[in-house]
């Protein structure tokens, strides 16, 4: 059994979930290695169905992993999962709190499940509260409150027990890109001023750009790549190009001709449209606009960028991650 | 002790939930009297046919809607679990370290609470109506709805949080209530059925209830027929208790 390193907060070997439906066996998650260190901010990114809520879950204590083992904060996941539950915040996907329960009595009662005397809960809850901009919702019912609200609420109750982790899962689904942006300055302010560690699960490439130190990308229930942003897009060779066709069925004929050209990678083809990477996209584009003009091949729209981690998962998965999120 | 102070926490819960809704407080306390009034002046009348067993018609008819209270008094609360399954609750609670048998024992208690209460309403309102028995009587009637209550919150959790989904769920309830219901003698008591029926209903095990409970209203407390109701009293919270929790058990699995 090999030592965990001590500054690695979750180490996963060989992580795997088998579901069972009626006759076939699905693989949600295909044996995956995680590794964390203690203070990070990591991004788990993947489409909708990828396996990322399948990991958190199992990384959590929800569900028990069919195969591979994990060291979660110090202890084992298979043999110690209540050390685990001490140890670990989870805040899910769905929420946590009862409509008609009032928010200062739901943290409270969260927090007495984990042995906290109700005056410290209280004390805690309401300093909480307070730092995540939510004062005065003490006496109000859950279902009184806004989204964005809400959602602070149930990071309150992950913290009420100050772990050493906490794990997000998808925080940012349904807030409005003010209440995105503020809730991000939470998260940052809960590694930079308690030094809490940070696992969170997205689909939003700009969340896991602005937010992650590092970034895992899972799909299909593999990790198909780990590295912070800069590394990642220095996977993606050059700019990308954004090609729309006037015609749809010209654009294997165009993705033919682009790949010809200096330094270009394999074209990529989404309907009407064409991805493709080349090393300075700006110098590039007049030959690419004669190419296609030459072959009658008509243009509706062209747009050239620096690569995002939406290109890194093109690159790495052959899928726009956008067109997958719900 | 962990155990202890965690299901004190989620019984709190459920219970200061429960009384911050009144009109749902209003009706459980009314059903007792409702049935004691526009059902029990029926029973009087009936209770002069042959065939109508010993006691009086209160002896009679209390002991059935105590029982009824035990089990329908509880046996939709999975609802409600279905409902905090899908608001993220149960997953919450289920990451903390608290015991899983905390989880389930403390909403149980709560529901337990609450038709002991009711059971209490009950006996008082037929007090009022004419009833007449020791308090002996009055404090084993409530335990054995205690048990029933008990067994059957948890067993309604268990069915429910395995379940998911309410669409499924009430048809399932349903189906076991009305066979229960009529073939336990609560309203009326089986010793006026044809023979065929009497032993269908023998193979009820809550007729046995109602009948023991009968028999504790006749002061018949030490009877073969009490202890064998208390027993299949027993016997299903212990069925439910196993239930409940392999159910929260399985909710990580």
């Amino acid at each position: 059994m090999p030592t965990p390193s001590p500054d690695l907060i979750v180490r996963a070997r060989g992580l795997k979930r088998v579901y069972k439906s009626r006759k076939a066996l699905i693989e949600a998650v295909r044996g995956i290695d995680i590794d964390v260190r203690r203070g990070e901010i990591v991004g788990f990114l993947g489409p909708n169905g990828a396996g990322k809520t399948t990991t958190l879950k199992m990384l959590c204590t929800l569900l028990e992993p069919t195969g591979g083992e994990a060291q979660v904060a110090g202890c084992d996941l298979l043999t110690d999962p209540e050390g685990v539950r001490r140890r670990i915040g989870y805040v899910s996907q769905s929420g946590g709190t009862l409509g008609d329960a009032l928010a200062g009595n739901e943290v409270v009662d969260h927090a007495r499940l984990y042995g906290i005397p109700k005056r410290t809960a209280i004390e805690r809850g309401k300093a909480l509260l307070a730092a995540l901009d939510l004062e005065g919702i003490w006496d109000r019912k859950c279902n009184a409150l806004s989204g964005g609200q809400r959602r602070r609420l149930d990071i309150v109750m992950g913290l009420i027990h100050e772990p050493e982790l906490v794990f997000l899962d998808e925080p940012s689904t349904g807030l409005d890109p003010q209440s995105r942006a503020n809730l991000w300055d939470h998260i940052r302010k809960l590694r930079d001023d308690l030094g809490t560690t940070v696992f969170i699960t997205t689909h939003y490439m700009d969340e896991a750009d602005q937010l992650a130190d590092r970034i895992l990308i899972i799909d299909h229930g593999e990790i198909v790549a780990t590295g912070t942003q800069e590394e990642l897009k220095k996977r993606v060779s050059g700019d990308a190009v954004t090609l729309t066709l006037a015609d749809a069925e010209k654009a294997e004929v165009a993705a033919g001709l682009l790949g010809e050209l200096p330094g270009a990678d394999a074209p990529i083809i989404e309907d009407a449209v064409v991805h493709l990477h080349v090393p300075d996209g700006g110098a590039a584009l007049p030959a690419i606009l004669r190419l296609l003009d030459r072959n009658a091949i008509e243009i509706a729209g062209v747009a050239v960028k620096r690569p995002t981690l939406d290109d890194v998962f093109l690159t790495l998965t052959g899928r726009s991650l956008r067109d997958e999120a719900a | 002790m962990r155990f202890l102070s965690d299901t004190y926490v989620v019984f709190l819960r459920a219970l200061r939930l429960s009384l911050t809704n009144p009109t749902w407080m209003f009706i459980s306390i009314m059903q007792p009297i409702l049935y004691l009034t526009l059902f029990g002046p029926l029973l009087l009348e009936v209770a002069k046919t042959p065939g109508f067993p010993a006691g009086d018609a209160w002896q009679v008819f209390v002991p059935g809607l105590l029982v009824q209270l035990g089990i329908f008094g509880t046996a939709f609360v999975g609802f409600g679990i279905i409902a905090e399954w899908r608001s993220g609750v149960i997953d919450r609670m289920l990451v903390t370290p608290a015991s899983r048998w905390a989880l389930i024992g403390g909403r149980v208690l709560h529901d337990t609470l609450l038709v002991i209460v009711q059971g209490l309403i009950l006996l008082g309102a037929a007090y009022v109506m004419g009833l007449r028995v020791p308090w002996s009587v009055v404090v084993v009637g409530l335990f054995v709805v205690g048990l029933l209550g008990a067994a059957f919150s948890a067993l309604s959790y268990a069915a429910a949080l395995s379940l998911k989904s309410e669409n499924a769920f009430a048809p399932l309830v349903n189906m076991f209530a009305l066979p229960i219901l009529l073939l336990s003698g609560i309203l009326l008591p089986m010793s006026l059925a044809p023979f065929w029926l009497r032993i269908v209903s023998d193979a009820n095990p809550i007729k046995h209830v109602v009948e023991g409970l009968r028999a504790v209203f006749r002061g018949e407390i030490a009877s073969p027929e009490t202890a064998i109701g208390v027993v299949v009293a027993l016997g299903f919270l212990l069925l439910g208790a196993w239930l409940g929790v392999r159910v929260f058990k399985a909710q990580t699995k």
